[in-house]
Parts: C-alpha cells; sequence; structure tokens
C-alpha cells in the first residue's frame, strides 16, 4: 500500500467519492459482497454436513471460495469499458477453442482422460457463458434498441454458433445456460412481445422434433421425471430420495447434521448437485425460505446495478448474467425437488466444485465494475 | 438509419428489467410453492418414507466380455485381484496406520500419491485403496495381522487383464477407470457398479456388447445404515464374449518379423474382409492403463520418439509409393487409356510438354521399352509417369476411390484415419487452390500428396486378390452369449468393383505375380516353391511419421531413410491371406518389408497347405 500519512486527511467522510473507504477504492458493491459472502457461509455450513463432516473438503471449498472471490475482485479492477473491448477477442477465442476442444476429442479419445487428470481442468465452455453476453453486448450497443431484423438475425448466429458446439460435446446443461445468456441479452435489448411469443410459442413445436433427435440417455432422463419408478437406479432413484429428504424435512427440519436421509448415504450426490435436498432436509422450509429469500436479494441488486448502468453494454451483460445466476438456481432447485429433468447444474455458489464457481463469481466482478466505475455525471 | 434514442432506450430498458425482477419472483414463489408442497402438505406422507427407507438398491456390475482370437486363445480376461483398502472414517490416525501397514506390505510413493488423490476426491465412508494387485503371499501376510487395523480391509474384484501386453496394445485397446467425460455419452444407471469402461481399441468400440446389463440388489438397512439382509436380487447380464478372426501366434510372428524396425502389418482374409493380424510396433502395455497408470509413465510414453502409442497400422498414413502402380495400371487398362502390351519408353525421366523439370525414374540410365507388365515388375516410374498424364488426375482418382482409397474402410473400430486421395475437388476443398499438372505425375506413383494407412493398402490388395469384391475389413468373428452360447456372427460385407474386362484384372495379376517370380522382379528374393506369390514393392519417401502433418519433401526427404512398403497376397491362384507392410525407415521394399509378409504368408499357409507343423524348416531362400 502506497498509503502516504498525507492522504489520510482525505478519507473524509465529506468526501462523497470515498464515501466507502476501502470498499470504493476496490470496487466493491457492499450490498452484493455481503449477499455473496451470506451465501457462501450458509454453503458451508451445509457442505459440512452434506460431505459427512468432512473438514478436509470444508477446508478445499473455502480455497475454492478464496480463488472466486480473487477473481472477482481483479475483474471488478477493470474497467467497463475495457471489459467491452476484450468482449469480441474473448467470444472468438473461446469459439475457437471450443472447436479445438471437438476436434483433439476426436483424435486422441483414450488418452485425453490423462491430460484431465493431471493439470487444472480449463473448460473453454465456462469461458463461453460469459463471452457470449458480452459478445451480444458489445454488438448491440451502439445500434438502435429495439434492434431491427438484421442486427437480430446477426445475434442469433453469434449466440448459436457456440451452443451447438457445446451441444455436440455433448454437454445439453451447458448449452442450454449459455443460449439462455444470449437470450437474456436479446429479451433486455427490447426484441418485441410479440417475437418472444412467436419463439416460445415455435419452441414447443419444436419439441417432439427435438425429442427425435435427442440420445437414448436424455430421452430416458426426460422419462424418468414422468415415472421416477421406472429407474429406480439411476436419476428416478436421486429423484425419489430427494424428494423424501426434502418432504420429510418439514418446516423447521430434522436439524443440521442430524438428517437421516443424507447422514444414511440414501442421498447420491448430496454434496455436489443434489445438496439442496441436504439442507432442506436437516433446515426444513425454513432453511430454504433463508436460502431463497438471500439468492433473491443477490438477484435484485444485480438487476438493480443493471439497471443503474450508464450505457447499453453494461445494462445488457449486468442483466444478463443476473439472470443466468437465476437460472442455475431455478433449474437445480426445481430438478432436486422433482420439478425438472436431472440435468447436471448444480447449485449456485453452494454445491462442491469449482469451474463454475469461478465463473460466476467472474461475472459478478463484472457487476461490481459496471456499477463502481460510474462517472459521477449530474443526470 | 436509424439513430439511437437515449432516453427512450434506458426507459425500454428498466420496463424490461422489472418484467425480468417480476418473473424471478414469480419462478421463486413457484419453487416455494412446491417446496410447501412437499415440506408441508406432504410432510406426514415423506416422514414415514423416510423413516420405513430401510430398503437400499445396491447395482451389481455385470462381467465384462472376453476377447478370445480365433483359435480360442485369451486375449483379455478378467482376473481376480486383491486390493488393499481403507475408509477414513473407520480409521483414527491414517498416516500412523499406512506406517505401521509398510511394515507387511511394501507402499511405495506411487501408492501413497494415489492414495491421497483418491482420498481428497472421494468421501470419509468410501473405501479407498491404498495398494492394488497384492499377491497371495502378501494378502495371506495382512489377513494374520488384520485385527489390528479396524477400517483397513482386502478386497477382491475382477480387473482386466491382457496376457499378451504390447502385442495386443493397439487393437484390443484398454479398459481405464470412468471419467466425467465417459459419464456424459454412458446411461449412468447402467454403469451404477461398474468402475471401468473401454477406451481405445476393440474394447472401446465393442463397449456395449463388452459391458452387460447392470443387476440389482435390494437389501434391508438398519437404523445406521448397515445391511441386514438381502431381500430381492436381478442378477446382472454379463457382457458378450468376442471371438476375432485375428490369430495371436500370426499376429506375434508379424511383430517379430519386422525386427529392430517401427512399422506396421496388416493381414486379411480377402475373402471375409476379417483381420488375421493388425500388427504397430513398437506397442504399449496395456495392463499399466488398467488400474491407473502414474503420471511419470505416462509422460514417458507420450515423449518417447518411437511413439508407441500411435497405432500405425490403423491411425498412420503413408505415402504408397509404388505400391500403387497395380491399381493405377488396373486403371489404365480399364478405362481403355493403355492396353496391356501397349509400350512406353523410358530413358530414365519424363517431362510435362513444354516443361523444363525432369521428373526421374528411380533407374537413372531408364528401363528402356516396358510395358505394363514389365513396368509393374520391374517398378518402373517413366512408365507410369506417362500413364498418369494420359489418365488424367480425374479418371486416376476416380478408379482408385473404389478401392477405399482416401475414406475410412469401415472397420469396427474407432478412430481409423481416412488417408489422402488426391483429386482437383479435394486440394479445392482442403487447400483451396487449383490441380497443378505436376501434381498428377507423382500422384502416379503414389507420392505427392498421397497418403494411405496399411490397412486402407491391406483392404485394397485384398479386392485385387478378390477379383473386385471389396470386404469390409472386420476384427469380430462373432459375439458369443456366455449364458446359453448363441452366437451372433458379423456377417461380411461387400462393395463390388464394376468389371469391364475380366482379362484386365488377370493381367495386372499375373504382372504381381512377376513382381516375385520374375526374373527381374522386385521382390524375387521372397520366391518361394511351396506356393506362389503376387505383390508389389514400394519405397515411401518420408515425412515424419504420426505428427498428422502432411507430406512436405523440401524438409524432410534427405533427413530419414525412405519407408519400406510391400503389398501381396498368397497363393496367386487361390488367395487366402492379403499382406500390407509398411517398415519405417527401412529403406528399398524388396528388401526389408517383403521378406516380413513373406514370414506372415508362411506362418498362415504352410500348415494350411501341407498340414500342420510344415511351417518348420521353411526358411529356404
Amino acid at each position: 500500500m502506497s498509503l502516504h500519512p498525507t492522504d489520510l486527511g482525505d478519507l473524509s467522510p465529506t468526501d462523497p467519492s470515498r464515501r466507502q473507504g476501502l470498499l470504493a477504492r476496490f470496487h466493491l458493491d457492499l450490498p452484493l459482497l455481503i449477499g455473496l459472502l451470506a451465501l457462501s457461509g450458509y454453503g458451508l455450513l451445509v457442505l459440512y454436513s452434506a460431505s459427512g463432516q468432512d473438514v478436509g473438503q470444508v477446508e478445499r471449498q473455502l480455497l475454492r471460495y478464496l480463488l472466486a472471490f480473487g477473481v472477482m475482485v481483479g475483474i471488478a479492477q477493470v474497467r467497463p469499458e475495457q471489459l467491452m473491448r476484450w468482449s469480441p477477442w474473448l467470444y472468438l477465442v473461446g469459439t475457437l477453442l471450443l472447436v479445438l476442444v471437438l476436434l483433439i476429442g476426436d483424435v486422441g479419445k483414450g488418452a485425453q482422460r490423462w491430460l484431465d487428470l493431471g493439470l487444472i481442468r480449463f473448460q473453454p465452455s465456462e469461458m463461453v457463458k460469459l463471452a457470449v453476453p458480452m459478445m451480444l453486448a458489445w454488438y448491440l450497443a451502439d445500434k438502435p434498441l429495439p434492434p431491427n431484423w438484421r442486427h437480430l438475425v446477426a445475434s442469433a448466429v453469434m449466440m448459436m454458433v457456440p451452443v451447438l458446439l457445446i451441444a455436440r460435446q455433448p454437454d445439453l446443461g451447458t448449452s442450454l445456460l449459455v443460449a439462455s445468456a444470449g437470450a437474456f441479452v436479446l429479451f433486455l435489448a427490447g426484441i418485441s412481445w410479440r417475437l418472444i411469443f412467436g419463439l416460445l410459442g415455435a419452441a414447443a413445436a419444436a419439441a417432439p422434433i427435438l425429442w427425435h433427435f435427442m440420445r437414448d440417455y436424455q430421452k430416458q432422463r426426460v422419462l424418468t421425471l414422468l415415472d421416477p419408478e421406472k429407474d429406480p437406479l439411476g436419476a428416478g432413484y436421486h429423484i425419489i430420495q430427494s424428494k423424501i429428504a426434502i418432504g420429510s424435512g418439514g418446516i423447521w427440519g430434522k436439524g443440521w447434521l442430524a438428517g437421516t436421509q443424507s447422514q444414511l448415504d440414501f442421498l447420491p450426490e448430496r454434496h455436489t448437485d443434489f445438496i439442496f435436498a441436504v439442507l432442506a432436509e436437516e433446515l426444513g422450509l425454513v432453511g430454504v425460505a433463508v436460502l431463497l429469500a438471500l439468492y433473491l436479494f443477490v438477484i435484485l441488486r444485480g438487476l438493480y446495478i443493471a439497471s443503474r448502468a450508464q450505457d447499453t453494454y453494461g445494462r445488457l451483460l449486468g442483466g444478463a448474467l443476473t439472470l443466468v445466476f437465476f437460472v442455475y438456481l431455478f433449474v437445480n432447485v426445481g430438478m432436486v425437488s422433482g420439478l425438472l429433468p436431472v440435468v447436471g447444474v448444480p447449485l449456485p455458489l453452494i454445491s462442491y466444485g469449482g469451474t463454475s464457481l469461478v465463473t460466476l463469481m467472474a461475472g459478478f466482478g463484472m457487476l461490481m465494475s459496471i456499477h463502481t466505475h460510474r462517472k459521477l455525471l449530474p443526470r | 438509419m436509424q439513430i439511437k434514442d437515449h432516453i427512450r432506450e434506458e426507459q425500454a430498458f428498466l420496463g424490461r428489467t422489472i418484467v425480468a425482477a417480476l418473473l424471478v419472483m414469480l419462478a421463486l414463489l413457484s419453487l416455494g410453492a412446491r417446496l410447501v408442497q412437499l415440506q408441508v402438505i406432504e410432510h406426514q406422507h415423506f416422514t414415514t418414507l423416510s423413516k420405513d427407507n430401510r430398503v437400499k438398491l445396491i447395482p451389481l456390475a455385470p462381467t465384462r466380455g472376453l476377447i478370445y482370437d480365433r483359435n480360442g486363445v485369451l486375449l483379455a480376461q478378467n482376473r481376480p485381484a486383491y486390493s488393499l483398502e481403507l475408509v477414513p472414517e473407520r480409521v483414527k490416525d491414517i498416516d500412523a496406520t499406512l506406517e505401521r501397514l509398510s511394515h507387511y506390505i511394501a507402499i511405495d510413493d506411487d501408492d501413497r500419491e494415489r492414495f491421497n488423490r483418491l482420498r481428497r476426491r472421494k468421501r470419509r465412508f468410501d473405501s479407498i485403496p491404498i495398494r492394488v494387485n497384492l499377491d497371495l503371499e502378501e494378502a495371506a501376510r495382512f489377513a494374520v495381522v488384520r485385527h489390528r487395523f479396524p477400517g483397513v480391509e482386502i478386497k477382491a474384484q475382477l480387473l482386466r487383464h491382457y496376457p499378451f501386453g504390447k502385442a495386443t496394445s493397439h487393437l484390443l485397446g484398454y479398459v481405464g477407470r470412468i471419467s466425467s467425460r465417459d459419464l456424459k455419452t454412458i446411461d449412468t444407471s447402467n454403469y451404477a457398479g461398474t468402475s471401468h469402461i473401454g477406451k481405445t481399441g476393440i474394447e472401446r468400440s465393442y463397449e456395449a456388447a463388452l459391458h452387460g446389463a447392470v443387476g440389482v440388489q435390494q437389501v434391508e438397512v438398519n437404523s445406521v445404515g448397515r445391511v441386514v439382509r438381502i431381500l430381492e436380487e436381478t442378477p446382472p447380464q454379463p457382457g458378450q464374449d468376442l471371438h476375432l478372426h485375428l490369430d495371436i501366434t500370426l499376429q506375434q510372428i508379424a511383430l517379430e518379423a519386422l525386427g529392430d524396425y517401427n512399422g506396421a502389418v496388416v493381414a486379411i482374409d480377402p475373402r471375409s474382409g476379417g483381420i488375421l493380424a493388425l500388427a504397430s510396433k513398437p506397442g504399449y502395455d496395456p495392463n499399466l492403463f488398467v488400474e491407473g497408470i502414474s503420471r511419470r509413465a505416462y509422460r514417458a510414453l507420450q515423449n518417447d520418439r518411437d511413439r508407441p502409442l500411435y497405432d500405425r497400422a490403423l491411425r498412420g498414413q503413408y505415402p504408397p509409393g509404388s505400391t500403387v502402380k497395380p491399381f493405377i495400371g488396373l486403371a489404365g487398362l480399364e478405362t481403355g487409356v493403355i492396353r496391356y502390351d501397349t509400350s512406353y519408353y523410358c530413358p530414365g525421366y519424363f517431362q510435362l510438354p513444354g516443361h523444363e523439370h525432369k521428373y526421374r525414374d528411380w533407374k537413372k540410365r531408364g528401363h528402356g521399352p516396358m510395358d505394363l507388365d514389365a513396368a509393374i515388375t520391374q517398378s518402373c516410374d517413366v512408365y507410369y509417369y506417362k500413364l498418369a498424364f494420359n489418365l488424367g488426375i480425374d479418371a486416376m482418382s476416380n478408379y482408385l476411390a473404389q478401392f477405399g482409397f482416401g475414406r475410412r474402410s469401415g472397420v469396427d473400430l474407432n478412430s481409423e484415419s481416412r488417408g489422402i486421395l488426391p483429386s482437383r475437388d479435394w486440394k479445392r476443398r482442403t487447400k483451396h487452390q487449383p490441380w497443378y499438372p505436376g501434381e498428377t505425375i507423382i500422384a502416379g506413383i503414389g507420392q505427392g500428396y498421397f497418403l494411405t494407412t496399411p490397412l486402407q493398402l491391406a483392404v485394397a490388395t485384398a479386392a485385387i486378390a478378390n477379383n473386385g469384391h471389396l470386404m469390409t475389413p472386420h476384427v469380430v468373428d462373432y459375439l458369443q452369449n456366455r449364458g446359453n452360447g448363441e452366437r451372433y456372427p458379423i456377417p461380411p460385407q461387400e462393395t463390388a468393383i464394376p468389371i469391364t474386362s475380366q482379362a484386365n484384372w488377370d493381367d495386372v495379376r499375373r504382372a504381381m505375380r512377376h513382381v516375385v517370380e520374375g526374373l527381374r522382379g522386385t521382390a524375387r528374393r521372397i520366391r518361394t516353391d511351396f506356393y506362389a506369390i503376387a505383390g508389389k514393392t514400394g519405397t515411401a519417401q518420408v515425412f515424419t511419421v504420426g505428427q498428422e502433418e502432411e507430406y512436405d519433401e523440401k524438409n524432410v526427404a534427405h533427413k530419414f531413410r525412405d519407408h519400406a512398403l510391400f503389398v501381396g497376397y498368397a497363393p496367386a491362384d487361390d488367395p487366402q491371406i492379403a499382406v500390407a507392410v509398411v517398415v519405417e525407415n527401412g529403406g528399398h521394399g524388396g528388401a526389408t518389408a517383403a521378406p516380413v509378409a513373406r514370414k506372415v504368408m508362411d506362418a498362415w499357409l504352410l500348415p494350411r497347405l501341407y498340414g500342420p507343423g510344415a511351417n518348420r524348416g521353411s526358411d529356404d531362400s
């Protein structure tokens, strides 16, 4: 720190630009930060129980949080204009890497696993989760909104190329998340309601065709949702057990560390994708309500930041990132409670594991950057 | 042109944001409603279920199908293996326990590294292997002191083992632990109890058949989760056994015949397309991969200059050199560009009309007047420069395509290379350049852009031997159910190459026979009195093999010795085996590659023609 004693005088509470002291200096948004810290803390608490009281696992998750928060703080320092300049390049590199993954994936099938095991695995699809909304926001930033047909088609192409590449991997869960990120940018850019409903209608009509192209195991997952008893060893068993866990939790829960479903190993993948069920069993509806309230707070703060952004890029990007965060939450809870088919989407910030955590926090870093680098102009 | 209206856009955005916020709240409310339904309304029901949740389902892994060669020799088996495992939850001081254990059973640094790696990934109540593949003595030694190590147990499981190791490494491939990448493409419930999955080779391409179907055991557990009794059991269905066309002895002879050279040998039964030998040298020990190869050993394999992991027979792409001459000769005859007795004069070089550049023959002084028979027997380049020039690239390329050059053969193995059959269209597609006449000339002797895999060469040769019936190559002869012994044969698939005149085919085959039997034949040294061989030698200028680069004459032509090639079949009048040999940096095809083919043919044919045991003492010539 290069704080000279004389500088301290400038940190007077009356100086509006320094009002928040250190937070402002590091371009952090206090409400968002509090919300994220609260969620992380809550997550560690649940993880301790879900991991079978494995301190080592909690420590490793804590390290991941530190890394992810570090990334968030780092990105918050970058000015939004800079982020905007990087957008097309990031998109280009991400898409090329996706192509590369497909090509290499085709060549060294047997050998690949070993590279995966060794070094930290880098997934271009994670990068694209951020790059697609950035790219679309960049593209639409200087266009008159709502976008005209030509711009709309161009945006759709930009969005669909990486989505299809990821779907080819095949990783349907991630490609859906990326597609939703792109769709949110367009939604926020103000495409007409008629178009939105038209597309939704078309999607509904296309569902039978999509069904035709789905792989067997994907069809299986949808069928399992309709009739869990059919697949009692696989996803069906997961859903049955997780519903029992949630339902038996009741209003007040069975108590922390005291969930029979979780502690006796009836609940599969309980520290990763199904961690919500552990929480619902042990902490009950009350614990769930606290969790959802925290999420709602973070989401609303994100949308507020987007609405206060000073340019189109910040508005579109900030809004889309926040809404994607919501999609994580919705899909995961929907899946665990048996409303949606089992797709591998983690509970954001709570599930054990690192890759999506870093991406999510990088997104929040961008939100903070957008909010804290506003020029103090009279509006 | 529209102009941006900032105020209006901001308001529109605000409107959308509010809509989004409302939708988010609505969605959260519906989730909340669902949870109220489960946790409040149906609470009683689920509490009952939870209390009665005494039935656990335990998946039972099927045993993996075995792989046999054509004589019933076991190539891939499941061996019982003992491993020493530890449950962290039940051990107080893990480090001290490991230390005490090491007095009885050797635990080295690699074991510790793996143990710590797995421990980090698994849960406290999961059993984690300390040592794998204990021998019986070690297992017995531990059994004596077992009571002093609560939480440490010996577990028995079936592990895949490949008794022939290197000799079958590329063909069979190997199984390894299921990775997260694998999980995305399999039906996870069918693999619920399975730890290993086919990663490469036959193990991968026949994974579905080899794996079988999972079984289920319903067990009753007590209130702390221990199994009390078994309620019901659906046994798993074992995977199907595979019986290959391969003869493991032939495979070993082929590898041995390559001597110290790297290279590939492919032997096919031309009548069925059954692969009798598919050898790539050097190989690696697939058994290392089954229990997880150490990072050090894997890196050593990857960095080995001889590239042992690389399957030369299926993926190696080599310029075919003169081995394509019979095929191009046939193209000339069948399209009517030449007749069998058409004579071209060979002065030792060829020039395109109006061009200075001399395309040289390998024989500096030239061969003199040549007809097709002599051109194939003596491998005259100038004859083929002229033939290629008169045929043109389109006719040549179209005709060769019928023999499977430039496309995957359709063998029942993954990751086969395509090779390159040069054509105008191919060059426009990949290089965005027009075709030059000079490129036609060198394509006529199998150089330039032309690349083939040893498998493609063998398949094409088999098609000549089989009089135009191109058989899709197969490694698996039939699948067999373990239970009832029922067999499911893989039917031979053939594509017929149209024949304009039967005499043309007979002529080319006769010329190929003269390559071995003629006084000036380039492979005359492998002539034998026991049966007649037809074949063709080839010598390919080298590009570094396996680096997936295109052949670039400038950079490498003088750097390495040429690759030696040979394709052939025997007996010439009743073909039973077709062979393609590539000897990397082996020099001249007649000198190094042809003798390899001869050894393979001897091993296959002598017992069949003269009764068992006839292979001994036939090492004449």
